[in-house]
């Protein structure tokens, strides 16, 4: 019997209802219902995963939750699907819905939906039971918050600062009231009708996030959309010999076959900043060299991703073999294969091709063999860092198309502007005539700092004329979208009696994989703040950054400094317990404060200032709060054994060599307020921080402001949201703005009213009015119809340059139980005291923090991307790369110390990627006190502590 | 995720539906692992669930489950009269790395066919000592025992077109104490190592080690064993391995720790009896 004469019945056309409507369809028979759905414009159907891990997808079928990404499409048929749009839309959202919007329960919100449909099944089951959240969350990831504002949402409490679950209710509030900082950060639902800064509005597209109706990247209806899918190479390195494309190209449904043949020779970086010599070019759009699995060797632009995929399979193609090398180590020393060594060192901006040495670092401050020598205490060690996936749950993925002859490019970047450089660069492109901008942004933390999809897709449009769409898998951002730079750090300090620090060692090496993007960039910042927290009069820093043929390293939340914090916190601690010193101490004693110089191995130049200081008021935070404890319970039974850990970390609030953001505020006909700025927002709380300087400014209220941002047309030039830019940065230039048209809104009202104009206007949350005249208000809408009618443009744009940069302060302490059996790490208590300067939104800063630990303790206790040893990712799914879950987690107490900015907006700091910083090592220095033997490596797993113990 | 190589999905009316089955044709239950995992070489699938078997049966001589029953079905087991080893089902559903959405779809035959290290449903009809009915390909039917059925890391003893059809726990074992314990690298982590043990009413002692093996293994007493011969026999283990989800080396230290907790506490409840 044939096969068609065994087939029963074909999957052939359906009907469904979608929250109450009815659909008909005719699915492909392996497609997915996500995908069926997504095909309907059900765009709150999020891709994740695309394995059921995630959960983004989730939608209810006939009433039961299921994972629509790994739920056969036709299986709908006669069904009744609910998604997140059917539960409650703006202005009629359900219960729950509006909890996530008051308790500020998502960041970049790409979660969201999933997460309330997820919500609604639990609570409308009664077998159910939210005591049981941790394990029905399972299978709901959120990348950006650390899920205590998700289980506040779902719960419907309001866990305080302290974190109310671990502090004895009424006795712990008492206690911290003497400790003067912020108290509570409020819930946000009281703050929304005002939102002046200093109080917890919630984001500004609210309301859209917790629907799914907020449109992320792909979340749009281009007619005549074609898809690419990209063929990967099989080998870590080798060389193109023979390519032919004739069968893909002669698949019906392919327009185009795109190989280095198409691609422009112009080498670059996939790595952005605001200055584009930061990074060496060395990558092509498509190379006849291929340095590691999977990078692209041709691209197909098809009528579906199905046929591009399938016409990838169809290309012939012939390589020859490269030599490779996969250990930093050996590719620093002479006859190591080159990976670059084709390349020219001052076009490509190279330390040295011929040692694959991409950047390094050496020099020295005072000297350290002196220092060494002086000491009468000297500790050393070795520790390593792993590669970390970012994981921001939209993957990168761009749709670009024509329009009237300009190309536009709908991108999920963290650097549109920048996006927009290099692409013109790149393809000889007039920048007036390519448009970049992203929808809101489903996380980035450093991941959408690259331009990995924008240049692909703007080859197949200029090639095809056709729109196109290239969006990674969740298995494209494990194997070929940059990780954390893996380093190797060495570490000496040297320390007199009296505890003061006479030597500092570093010596670094990073392992940048194929191709150099943030390479230099990483290993310079990561060697700064590290260092030039300490006083020591004698220091010496070596850093290298190697070429492998492992996939490439690139930017990540902390931006190097998260490993070597790692390394000189977990020296530090070392040193405290050599001299017998408590390690809060040996930081008051050795940190820098206003006044001392920033070493790391020359003074730091007049850019970097104290604009504020709250290291101190960090560190008695957080030691008063171990201090204190909490009401958690250490558990029971001789194998356990208990400890605590603390580790500072600094930054600097804005990258450095300048950080450009131009803003605008505009009176609109209505008298509404309309900012412009190119920031971008990706779950950073930007927008509703900008919204709050602008209705603060001109003295109104956050409902009053209307936002354009991330958008080449419609915003002034923005080096982008990276480097924890957003507030420090493009606020200020949104603050500079607003308070000029505040300003020019009263010369124009004493115009408008005809009035003398040497009354003063009152700018008032409506309207302006003239001061001591007792007469009644000019409404902000009479003012704009009147600029209108008189030609009169009620703008303000400003500027701000970011050339002077202050510094933010962390400290994290923990206490630890550790099972000498298994090797588990059990947080008893998580402290994070945060010098943020004038904190914006407290909740939001607050979701920042925990989000920041959240992902740390990922870093410290589970994550790692693992390679074979010969160049090939084996942790290719969510499944098999542990992101922290809800039951993963502690409940953070966070404390914010009192400052005040001198350079920032309002006096507030940055607080992104800082928060992330000090929690390794701090769980490190706790592991090292309950058993006694120092964890050097990361991530300190289960069976890693159970070996230090038992190997 | 989209399985864009497949041609047409059938929907199984019979056995002799089955007979489309063949190396680029699989069966398709609930879905929750085929659509998990891209497999380009796939033209087509037939679908197991239209065959209508009923989820769960209780025999005179035990309990049969469908290869199609589902997670969230077997979760719900109801509880008998003298079945001591009752708790043991929902236990093992929850040491699927999966959330309890995915037990919606996820199926037991899907669960023991798919043959990962750290398929729960293996620990269960391994440790219940169940034995599986295969309909093969050529129209007969085999009965597997469980701890034969996996033999490796994916793979196990279905040919192609060959269907997993039902499992059956015997009685005795429904009756049988048992005890359980999962670790993971993390509180809810997929398994690193799940250990299942069972005291029969006639005193019998079989534990049963999964997640950390390649396969799993079973040791076999005729009474509740003696510390160190439990762990003797643990550590001759020779199939425990390393992956994202656990060192071999930490993983054999979880089988002893695990197993030593397990036959504390059968040796307990044996003598409460």
């Amino acid at each position: 019997m044939t096969l068609e004469q065994a087939k029963i019945e074909d999957v052939g056309a359906m009907t469904f209802e979608v929250n109450g409507t009815r659909v008909e369809a005719t699915p492909p028979p392996g497609q997915c219902l996500r995908t069926l759905l997504r095909e309907h414009e059900h765009f709150e159907v999020k891709t994740g995963c695309d394995t059921g891990d995630c959960g983004a997808c989730t939608v209810q079928v006939d009433g039961t939750p299921v994972h629509s990404c790994i739920y056969p499409a036709y299986r709908a048929a006669g069904k009744q699907i609910s998604t997140a749009a059917g539960l409650g839309q703006p202005g009629t959202l359900s219960p729950l819905q509006q909890r996530f919007v008051d308790s500020a329960g998502f960041q970049c919100g790409f979660c969201t939906p999933g997460m309330i449909v997820t919500a609604t099944a639990i609570e409308a089951d009664p077998g159910l039971s939210v005591d049981d959240l941790p394990r029905l969350l399972k299978g709901n990831l959120c990348r950006c918050t650390g899920y205590r504002s998700i289980s506040d949402s779902i719960v419907g409490e309001h866990t305080p600062l302290e974190g109310s679950c671990h502090a004895a209710p009424g006795h712990e509030q008492t206690e911290t009231s003497s400790l003067g900082p912020v108290r509570a950060t409020g819930r946000v639902g009281a703050a929304r009708a005002v939102g002046l800064v200093g109080t917890s509005p919630g984001a500004i597209a609210g309301e859209r996030v917790v629907s799914g109706l907020e449109p992320y990247t792909l979340d749009v209806a281009v007619p005549g959309l074609l898809h690419l899918a990209v063929l990967g190479s099989p080998h870590a390195h080798a060389r193109i010999r023979f390519l032919n494309v004739a069968k893909a190209a002669a698949l019906p449904g392919v327009h185009r076959v795109l190989t280095h043949a198409d691609s422009p020779t112009t080498l670059f970086s996939t790595a952005r900043h605001e200055s584009r010599f930061d990074d060496p070019d060395d990558t092509r759009v498509f190379d006849q060299t291929l340095r590691f699995l999977g990078q692209r060797v041709a691209a197909v632009v098809a009528d579906s991703v199905a046929i591009a995929e399938a016409a990838c399979r169809l290309i012939d193609i012939e390589y020859d073999l490269q030599d490779a090398v996969f250990d930093p180590k050996l590719a620093r020393l002479p006859g190591a294969p080159l990976v670059h060594g084709d390349k020219d060192p001052v076009v490509s901006r190279l330390a040295d091709p011929g040692r694959n040495l991409v950047a390094e670092l050496h020099g020295e401050y005072g000297s350290v063999e002196a220092g060494l020598a002086e000491a009468t205490t000297v500790v050393s060690g070795s520790w390593q860092t792993q590669r970390i996936a970012h994981t921001h749950l939209e993957t990168h993925a761009t749709i670009g198309w024509l329009d009237h002859g300009r190309l536009v490019l709908r991108t999920s970047s963290q650097v549109p502007f920048l996006v927009q450089k290099e692409i013109c660069r790149l393809f000889n492109l007039d920048p007036a005539g390519v448009r970049v901008f992203t929808a809101r942004v489903g996380g980035g933390f450093g991941g959408k700092q690259e331009l990995l999809t924008e240049d692909l897709v703007t080859l197949a449009v200029l090639a095809t004329g056709r729109p196109v769409q290239y969006a990674f898998t969740r298995t494209d951002e494990f194997t070929i979208a940059p990780v954390r730079h893996p380093m190797t750090i060495d570490v000496t300090l040297g320390a007199g009696r009296d505890g003061r620090l006479t030597a500092l060692k570093l010596a670094v090496l990073a392992d940048t994989g194929a191709y150099g993007n943030h390479a230099p960039g990483v290993i310079f910042h990561g060697t700064s703040e590290s260092v030039a927290l300490y006083n020591v009069p004698n220091k010496r820093v070596d850093a290298q950054s190697v070429y492998t043929n492992n996939p490439p390293s690139g930017a990540f939340r902390g931006y190097g400094l998260g490993q070597i914090t790692f390394a000189i916190e977990c020296a530090l601690d070392e040193l405290a317990r050599e001299l017998a010193v408590d390690p809060f101490e040996l930081r008051r004693l050795n940190s820098v404060q206003p006044g001392d110089p920033l070493v790391v191995t020359h003074e730091e130049g007049p850019d970097l200032v104290f604009g504020s200081y709250g290291l101190d008021q960090c560190l008695d935070l957080a030691e008063a709060a171990l201090k204190r404890g909490n009401r958690v319970v250490p558990p029971a039974g001789s194998q356990w054994r208990f400890g605590t850990g603390m580790a500072s970390s600094m930054i600097a609030t804005t990258p450095p060599r300048g950080h450009r953001s131009q803003a605008s505020v505009q009176l609109m006909p209505g008298g509404r307020y309309l900012v412009r700025v190119g920031t971008t927002e990706f779950g950073n709380g930007t927008t509703t921080v900008h919204a709050q300087i602008a209705a603060t400014a001109l003295c109104t209220t956050i409902d009053r402001i209307d936002l354009v941002h991330s958008d080449t047309d419609a915003a002034g030039y923005d080096s982008g949201a990276f480097g924890s830019a957003g507030v420090v940065v493009a606020g200020k230039a949104v603050l500079a703005a607003a308070s000029a048209l505040a300003e020019s809104l009263g010369e124009a009202a004493a115009s408008c009213n005809g009035v003398d104009s040497a009354v003063a206007w009152q700018l008032e949350r409506d309207g302006l009015r003239p001061v001591g005249a007792g007469s009644g208000l000019l409404s902000l809408d009479d003012l704009a119809l009147w600029a209108a009618a008189n030609d009169v443009d009620l703008t303000a744009t400003r500027r701000e340059h970011g050339a002077l940069r202050s510094l933010a302060f962390n400290v994290h302490a923990f206490r630890v139980a550790v099972n000498t059996d298994t090797g588990e790490v059990r947080i008893l208590q998580s402290i994070q005291a945060a010098d943020a300067g004038f904190v914006m939104n407290p909740e939001q800063c607050r979701g920042q923090i925990e989000g920041g630990v959240a992902q740390a303790l990922g870093t410290a206790l589970f994550e790692e991307v693992v390679l074979d040893g010969a160049g090939a990712v084996t942790t290719r799914v969510l499944r098999n790369y542990h992101v922290p879950q809800l039951a993963d987690l502690p409940v953070t107490e966070v404390y914010f110390a009192q400052s005040h900015d001198v350079l920032g907006p309002y006096g507030a700091k940055s607080m992104s990627e800082s928060t992330y910083n000090p929690v390794a090592p701090a769980l490190a220095n706790a592991v090292r006190d309950a058993i006694g033997i120092r964890p050097t490596e990361l991530p300190m797993s289960r069976d890693r502590i159970w070996r230090l113990l038992h190997g | 995720m989209d399985l864009s190589t497949l041609t047409h999905i059938t929907a199984a009316r019979q056995r002799s539906d089955l007979i489309a089955l063949g190396p680029t044709v699989v069966p398709l239950a609930g879905g929750s692992e085929l659509f998990a995992d891209p497999r380009a070489h796939l033209t087509a699938l037939v679908d197991l669930l239209t065959l209508g078997w009923p989820a769960l049966t209780i025999t005179e001589d035990g309990l049969e489950i469908a290869a199609t029953c589902t997670f969230a079905e077997l979760s719900r087991l109801p509880m008998r009269a003298g079945w001591a080893a009752h708790p043991l089902f929902y236990q093992c559903c929850t040491a699927l790395f999966a959330s309890f959405k995915v037990w919606n779809v996820a199926t037991v035959g899907g669960n023991l066919a798919t043959s990962l290290p750290a398929g729960p449903m293996i620990t269960l009809a391994v440790a219940l000592d169940a034995e599986l009915l295969v309909w093969r390909a050529d129209g007969s039917d085999d009965i597997v025992p469980a701890r034969s059925f996996v033999t490796g890391n994916m793979t196990n003893a279905l040919a192609d077109g060959d269907v997993l059809r039902s499992i059956h726990v015997p009685l005795a074992s429904l009756q049988a104490q048992t005890a359980y314990r999962k670790i993971a690298l993390s509180p809810l982590g997929r398994s690193g190592a799940v250990l299942a043990g069972r005291l029969d009413v006639l005193g019998a002692f079989v534990l049963t080690v999964t997640a950390a093996t390649l396969r799993p293994v079973q040791l076999r007493y005729p009474a509740l064993p003696a510390a160190h011969v439990l762990a003797r026999d643990i550590t001759a283990i020779d199939c425990w391995f390393t992956d994202a989800h656990g060192a071999a080396d930490w993983r054999r230290a979880m089988g002893l720790l695990l197993g030593e907790e397990i036959r504390v506490e059968l040796e307990l409840a044996g003598g409460r009896q």
